[in-house]
């Protein structure tokens, strides 16, 4: 189809140039320069996406703005009531504070040990060790099968009164309970599901460490630092950037978790609402109370908690992630 | 085995330092082993239970069950009502519509992005990235008044549709990413040669981006796959269930009397997952460990 054309081109470059060539190729840079810039070209590619993020991200952001000030039903028209959703929410509604406790906790014990874990792992199969595409592929799985509602059921069976993890316990003489159905317990076995996802930071850790510098190690061994020392004097501090990237990742993956708290306490949040994690209720009171007016109001605290959350991030981490550059 | 290892013709005093103490190495083989063992002890425990008669699932902790019950997998497919087979099916359509839809979309889009100057090009990037720590449960609400309104709820379309709209920026990321990386001179050759940039897209970038496209098919299948909130909040008859919705049926009825048929679709559930991690383990790790990284 374009061969015609190329002959043409390839003709114009044996030949010597005559004005009219140079002409040609001028109208020809000009054309190339326009296509960079692409005229209408790019807004047509990217029409798909600008439907997108127009009618489904920032007019249902602005929609549940709106919505969060009123009463709405779904069936009947919204209600105008003001700040009523959120005075409510912060001061008359217990639920909502055990939700914000549930998550926090979760948030600030599973985040930590599931970073550390992977780091810790991701150190140990940072060498050219036998197998260790297998080790790697044996931690990552459990990352990529963890959102599945069937994990959540086996979740729920080990760790039931007559589970796996008492089972477990029995080998040590120690005599379990009933982890679930335990309102001290139940969510700790909501975080160590989360911990037992690491692979996904795991895997984001060791590329990190596969492109740290040999030769600061080498230099450092040399001059007799200890392993504990090269961890925490270069290790650390080099891997910095990469921690920042996995931090703010897993924050905003943990305030979203929802299946395994749904599954667990069978869409309860039970018991006592210890499991109530926050997209939990937020689905609950939307969904199932059909009370979407507060429900609108949940969602905008949850998402301007997540920005603040990564807004501290990223100032905090000019204090502590160190850039090469 | 493993790509991200590199290659080691010549070893440095610091590398032999480390690789020579062959104590070391057995402590460090059995510590992954350790961590290796409890990470995949609880799925080995539903496969065991799944064949295990009900009496026995919670009674005898070891995972060789002492007499197999294969029933329990033909119960638990003809299910209570509709059969498993139905939730398979549905889940096939959704997670196909929304394979499609992400390829294109976020195709289209990341080529825009990765080729093209236009006006405001850094602040439509910046909102896309945005859109990426945006939470789903934030636009849950309007965004199912909407489909509500156009009467799509108890459809597949909710779930398909906005797939087709590039929602999941986080692929049109991963592709912007790996487009630059494709030298501009092919698009400037095909240029040269009279081709539009629709034609560049399709017959230049497209093929070349195919890493790219499978990382996203894969990762798009798993997800939509498992995706059990937005299911949960769309389909709300049994006859479009899709498969997690199918399992937590199981939840509500499973009364102590049926445990073995819920560990066998459970175990069944995790099956195409599983089947995706087996074949594209490599790519899998590496698509993720690499699309954080060159941000």
């Amino acid at each position: 189809m374009t061969t015609a054309k190329t002959d043409e081109v390839v003709k114009e470059q044996a030949a010597p140039a005559t004005p009219s060539d140079q002409r040609e190729r001028d109208r020809m840079r000009r054309r190339l320069a326009r296509r960079r810039g692409g005229g209408w070209w790019p807004y047509a590619f990217l029409a798909p996406w600008f439907v997108g993020l127009f009618g489904l991200t920032i007019y249902p952001m602005l929609d549940s703005l709106y919505l969060s000030f009123t009463n709405f039903d779904l069936l009947t028209p919204a209600q105008w009531v003001g700040m009523d959703n959120y005075s409510k929410m912060f001061a008359d509604d217990p639920v909502f504070w055990d939700s914000v406790h549930a998550t926090l906790l979760y948030v600030v014990v599973s985040v930590p040990l599931k970073l550390a874990l992977a780091l810790g792992v991701a150190m140990l199969l940072n060498r050219d060790l036998r197998g260790i595409g297998l080790y790697r592929a044996a931690f990552y799985l459990p990352s990529l099968l963890g959102g599945a509602v069937a994990i959540a059921i086996v979740w729920r069976q080990v760790f039931g009164g007559d589970g796996l993890f008492n089972d477990f316990l029995a080998w040590f003489g120690i005599k379990g309970q009933d982890w679930i159905s335990s309102p001290d317990t139940a969510l700790y076995t909501l975080i160590l599901l989360a911990v037992w996802q690491f692979g996904t930071p795991m895997v984001i850790f060791l590329a990190g460490l596969k492109q740290l510098p040999k030769d600061v190690f080498e230099a450092a061994a040399i001059d007799g630092a200890t392993p504990v020392t090269r961890f925490f004097r270069i290790t650390l501090p080099l891997l910095t950037p990469i921690v920042f990237f996995n931090v703010v990742l897993q924050i905003i993956d943990a305030f979203k978790t929802f299946t395994p708290a749904f599954v667990i306490s069978n869409g309860s949040g039970g018991p006592l609402n210890s499991t109530m994690l926050y997209s939990l209720y937020l689905y609950k009171k939307g969904f199932t109370d059909l009370e979407m007016g507060y429900a609108s109001a949940l969602a905008w605290v949850l998402f301007l908690v997540i920005a603040g959350f990564t807004a501290v991030n990223f100032i905090a981490s000019r204090y502590w992630v160190h850039y090469d550059d | 085995m493993s790509a991200i290892t590199p290659a080691q013709s010549t070893k440095s005093p610091f590398q032999k330092l480390r690789s020579a103490t062959g104590s070391r190495r057995v402590l460090i083989h059995t510590a992954l082993i350790g961590v290796a063992i409890v990470m995949l002890y609880p799925l080995l425990w539903m496969l065991s239970s799944s064949l295990k008669p009900d009496t026995e699932i919670f009674t005898q902790p070891g995972l060789i069950p002492s007499s197999l019950r294969p029933e329990n997998y033909s119960e638990g497919w003809s299910g209570s009502g509709n059969s498993f087979s139905l939730y398979i099916t549905n889940s096939l359509i959704v997670t196909i519509g929304a394979v499609i839809g992400n390829v294109i979309s976020c195709s289209l889009a990341a080529y825009a992005f990765a080729r093209f100057e236009f006006r405001g090009k850094k602040i439509w990037f910046g909102l896309m990235l945005g859109t990426l720590m945006l939470p789903t449960q934030a636009v849950l609400i309007p965004q199912y008044t909407i489909f509500y309104n156009l009467t799509w709820i108890n459809t597949f379309l909710p779930l398909i549709v906005p797939k087709f709209l590039a929602v999941d920026a986080f692929f049109i990321f991963l592709m912007v990413q790996f487009i630059r990386s494709i030298p501009r001179e092919l698009d400037q050759a095909a240029m040269m040669d009279g081709a539009n940039p629709f034609q560049i897209y399709w017959k230049i970038i497209l093929p070349l981006m195919k890493p790219a496209l499978i990382t996203t098919t894969i990762f798009t299948f798993i997800w939509t796959y498992d995706d059990f909130l937005h299911q949960l909040v769309y389909l709300q008859q049994n006859d479009k269930f899709t498969v997690p919705l199918g399992l937590t049926l199981f939840l509500d009825q499973t009364s102590g009397s049926s445990y073995g048929a819920m560990f066998a679709m459970s175990t069944l559930a995790l099956l195409p997952t599983l089947i995706c991690f087996l074949i594209f383990q490599k790519r899998l790790v590496e698509g993720l460990a690499t699309s954080g990284m060159k941000g």
